[in-house]
């Protein structure tokens, strides 16, 4: 029993089938890759997990409850947190503001009145916020707005701010695209340290091979809103029905 | 001191001395000089000056923070005066009951429109709020729930004024003939103390005083507000709902919450309005006065803390100070040049002021939204960073020094 459990998944766009009969399962501490050609139906899926969108039919279970019909912050709140493809990221903010936002949703949950204390003088978040900052290598720009930062480091702090909130699994929705080669391998090398030392599941949507090869010990293959497999990477490199799905024709 | 940080504590000293002696500041004319019709230190324009500027600082707590640009808060602000002079009719010439349940009816009036409202963003947020401002002001204007229970509740066309006749039940009744006035235990609101020195006249208003005290009180609570962890959600609101809502907060609260604060912040300012002046009418609920505070909010600097100060500030004086400068006073300016000059710079000041006086507003408004987009505060900031180069450029809302505008 895996810790996200997708069962019989279906959702229908008008005439598009997008998802058809997906299930999937994702065991607890792995990192387990989807990927699948363009269309193949895998942000739809990935919106389906958070509350973005409510499937047709069928199940999604996280950590044994119903996740289908909960707002995206409820989801939030069970564990589940998610790194979108171009960083979002509060930009108007200082980098520690950004930080220390889910360091309070995580204490204080989706709402409270905190109207009067002055929010530097809640030392523990603060603390908590800058230490998080050093972990991602972010320590000297605590005070930068973070809309005037790099893609790369906007990544960082986006990863950060959802770690900081200890989630148990981390979705991430392509998180290299558009990143130059330098920065990709920084991302892959932070993904790996994330996931080796931390009590902590990762599901990655990725596009690129080398990112995916690189981290996932679980993959499975979309394709035309259906999973075509699920196995270990070095099984998946040689399997001749995801090289069709990828490559149209066999060659 | 008072929990605030050094920059907030010397912004909140600056803004009190301001406030303290204002009938100073505003009257640097001596009496009877040419220039003396630019002063604005008299009672009911400095009155005007405080009681906008709470307005407009509560205003700036929602659009300033959260990014919801409201257009119909002077409804809140006519809620806030009807509830005030009923308690006035009802309870006691007092102003106290009057300003309480003044912020504690709009708080209620505008949850109810807010908890509606808020179910759109952007645009449609705005025009929902329009339509029930303009809701509200046709209610009030032909006080048509008076008219259901065959009574009256808003006066109507002729709005409300406290009577002799009406009960107020913790006040003894006034002799036929008499005036209600409003009063804080005995002091009316009315009070004046001259003060001559030389040829200059410094008029002392207790009831200029009262609403400075509620201003300051007003402009305290919303440095708390900026500077606290709600604060900041609201300014979340504002930078990217999208990432609030997958951090596990829910927006709809928190701007419910800003848009309540900011409501009764408008009561407030609508009961000391009554306070000052005991009468009412539904044409201060119109929505072109829901638009003067937006524009007092950009003109002095959203989101920062002392911009909708300045922005009431310098609004109110253009609309009281230039709008009385007619034609003869024009005249009288120009009679030293030759007979066809004079006419022409008559012809052509004479666009700017009097009841023209919207033309120059119109005029500043379009200069501060196309050179200093951040408003009067921004222009303080790049005035004070070109006088001292070697300043750092501060990060932090409502450092730059306030102009005297207020």
């Amino acid at each position: 029993m895996g810790i996200l459990e997708v069962k019989g998944v279906n959702k229908r766009f008008g005439g598009l089938q997008a998802l058809g009969d997906v299930n999937l399962s994702v065991k607890e501490n792995s990192v387990h890759a989807i990927i699948g050609p363009n269309g193949a139906g895998k942000s739809t899926l990935l919106n389906c997990l958070v509350g973005k969108l409510i499937p047709d039919t069928g199940s999604v279970m996280f950590n044994g409850q119903s996740v289908l019909g909960r707002k995206p912050y409820e989801i939030n709140q069970m564990g589940i947190s998610r790194v979108f493809q171009t960083p979002e990221i509060f930009g108007d903010l200082t980098v520690r503001e950004n930080m220390m936002i889910p360091i309070f949703a995580k204490r204080d949950g989706a709402f409270r009145m905190h109207a009067i204390k002055d929010m530097m003088r809640e030392r523990e978040i603060v603390d908590a916020a800058d230490h998080m900052l050093e972990e991602m290598n972010m320590a000297d720009k605590y005070g930068m707005h973070a809309a005037s930062m790099s893609r790369g480091d906007k990544r960082r702090l986006e990863i950060g701010m959802c770690l900081a909130q200890e989630p148990r699994l981390l979705l991430l929705d392509e998180p290299t695209a558009g990143m130059a080669r330098a920065d990709t391998n920084n991302t892959i090398d932070l993904l790996k340290q994330i996931s080796d030392q931390r009590d902590i599941t990762i599901a990655i949507i990725e596009h690129d091979m080398h990112v995916v090869f690189s981290l996932a010990n679980r993959i499975t293959v979309l394709a035309q809103g259906t999973p075509l497999v699920e196995d270990d990477p070095e099984n998946i490199k040689g399997n001749p029905k995801v090289r069709e799905a990828y490559l149209g024709e066999t060659a | 001191m008072f929990g605030l940080n050094k920059q907030d504590t010397t912004l909140l000293i600056i803004v009190a001395i301001l406030a303290l002696f204002a009938p100073f500041i505003l009257n640097p004319f001596p009496e009877g000089s040419a220039l003396a019709q630019f002063n604005a230190g008299y009672p009911d324009l400095m009155q005007r000056f405080v009681i906008f500027g709470i307005f407009a600082i509560g205003f700036n707590i929602l659009f300033g923070l959260t990014g919801y640009l409201s257009f119909g808060h002077a409804a809140f602000l006519g809620v806030g005066s009807y509830a005030a002079i009923w308690m006035m009719k009802l309870l006691t010439m007092n102003v106290i009951p009057a300003i309480i349940i003044s912020v504690i009816v709009a708080g209620l009036i505008s949850f109810l429109v807010g908890w509606i409202s808020l179910r759109r963003s952007g645009i449609y947020f705005s025009i929902l709020t329009l339509a029930f401002a303009m809701m509200m002001y046709q209610l009030a204007y032909s006080d048509l729930f008076g008219q259901l229970f065959g009574g009256v509740l808003t006066g109507g066309e002729t709005g409300l004024q406290p009577k002799v006749s009406d009960p107020r039940i913790l006040d003894a009744a006034l002799a036929e003939g008499a005036t209600p006035k409003a009063h804080l235990f005995g002091l009316e609101m009315g009070a004046s103390h001259k003060m001559n020195v030389g040829a200059w006249s410094f008029t002392f208003n207790a009831g200029y005083y009262i609403a400075a005290f509620a201003m300051l009180a007003a402009f305290y609570m919303s440095i708390r507000i900026f500077r606290s962890p709600f604060g900041m959600m609201l300014r979340s609101v504002k930078s990217n709902q999208h990432r609030l809502n997958y951090t596990g907060l829910n927006p709809k609260p928190y701007t419910l919450a800003a848009f309540v604060i900011s409501g009764m912040y408008a009561g407030l300012a609508g009961g000391l309005l009554v306070a000052m002046d005991t009468q009412v009418g539904a044409e201060r609920m119109f929505w072109t006065a829901s638009g003067e505070v937006v524009i007092m909010t950009i003109l002095g600097g959203a989101g920062t803390l002392i911009g909708p100060v300045l922005g009431s500030g310098l609004l109110k004086y253009m609309e009281n100070i230039l709008s009385k400068i007619n034609k003869s006073v024009l005249e009288s300016w120009f009679s030293f040049m030759p007979d066809g000059m004079s006419d022409f710079f008559i012809a052509i000041t004479n666009l700017f002021v009097g009841k023209q006086w919207h033309i120059t507003t119109g005029v500043i408004f379009m200069l501060v939204i196309i050179f200093v987009p951040g408003g009067l505060v921004e222009l303080g900031k790049r005035i004070g960073a070109r006088l001292s180069r070697k300043k750092e450029p501060n990060n932090t809302d409502g450092s730059a020094k306030p102009e005297p505008a207020e």
